[in-house]
């Protein structure tokens, strides 16, 4: 009596429809924050390490550690 | 959730005809009659209990039960929203009214997160013992240079943010 005047919910397909929309979405989601991580993350890293030791001098980092006093082996 | 039912309960007890949730012309309430306490409970993930809401059915109720075993053609509206009523306490959506319990909740958590933040500030007075030496600020600024001396983490970390020339933490 009163569904003459209303239109029915969607009564079909309701687990398919949540599958397609959540399945999409957490490809989407975990994709881009991988692809975020890779770039903000560890290409930026592995560009801070390698401008680091370019012209990284280890004898004078030697030298200055052992005039500021923290070795107990070379004074 | 169960705030809600035993508030409902609360409700239902202090007097007749506090029903103002019920639709005009359900004729199972209509006289202001409480409905006894039985163990019916409706939730959603349980929507069809076993028992029917109302099990003590007057004269008038049980003939619309008899003209309910017949053709349901012949049942009118009124009647019929009279059978679902004595079935079923609430609807779908009165059953999953919202409500302002979660006021309520937040109100006594935030509560109880000052009371804490109360008794840890009078233990911090009266209780804790002294600071060790290492937390002092003296011993806490020889550490950190010797961190720096060391060059700790120089590439991302500490002593990449100390400006070795001008003695000072880089801007």
């Amino acid at each position: 009596m009163i569904s003459s005047a209303l239109t029915n919910p969607q009564m079909r397909g309701l687990l398919a429809k949540h599958l397609r929309f959540h399945i999409v979405g957490a490809f989407v989601i975990s994709l881009g924050v991988a692809a975020f991580y890779k770039f903000a993350v560890a290409e930026l890293r592995k560009k801070a390490y390698a401008d680091f030791y370019r012209n990284y001098d280890s004898r004078k980092a030697f030298e200055e550690m052992r005039r500021a006093g923290i070795f107990q082996s070379a004074k | 959730m169960f705030f809600r039912a035993a508030w409902s309960l609360v409700r239902r007890k202090t007097g007749p005809g506090m029903r103002g949730t019920h639709g005009p012309g359900s004729a199972a309430h209509r006289e202001g009659k409480m409905p006894p306490y039985t163990n019916y409970h409706a939730q959603r993930s349980y929507p069809m209990p076993d028992e029917p809401f109302c099990t003590e059915l007057n004269a008038e109720q049980r003939a619309l039960k008899e003209k309910e075993k017949g053709s349901w053609t012949q049942l009118s509206h009124a009647e019929k929203v009279a059978l679902y009523r004595l079935q079923f306490h609430e609807t779908f959506a009165e059953m999953n009214r919202r409500s302002n319990e979660w006021k309520t909740v937040m109100g006594c958590v935030f509560f109880f997160f000052g009371f804490t933040a109360l008794m840890i500030w009078w233990q911090r007075v009266y209780v804790f013992p002294k600071k060790p030496i290492t937390l002092t600020d003296e011993w806490k600024a020889q550490q950190l240079q010797r961190i720096l001396d060391m060059k700790g983490n120089p590439v991302q970390g500490l002593a990449s943010q100390w400006d070795y020339e001008k003695k000072e933490w880089k801007k």
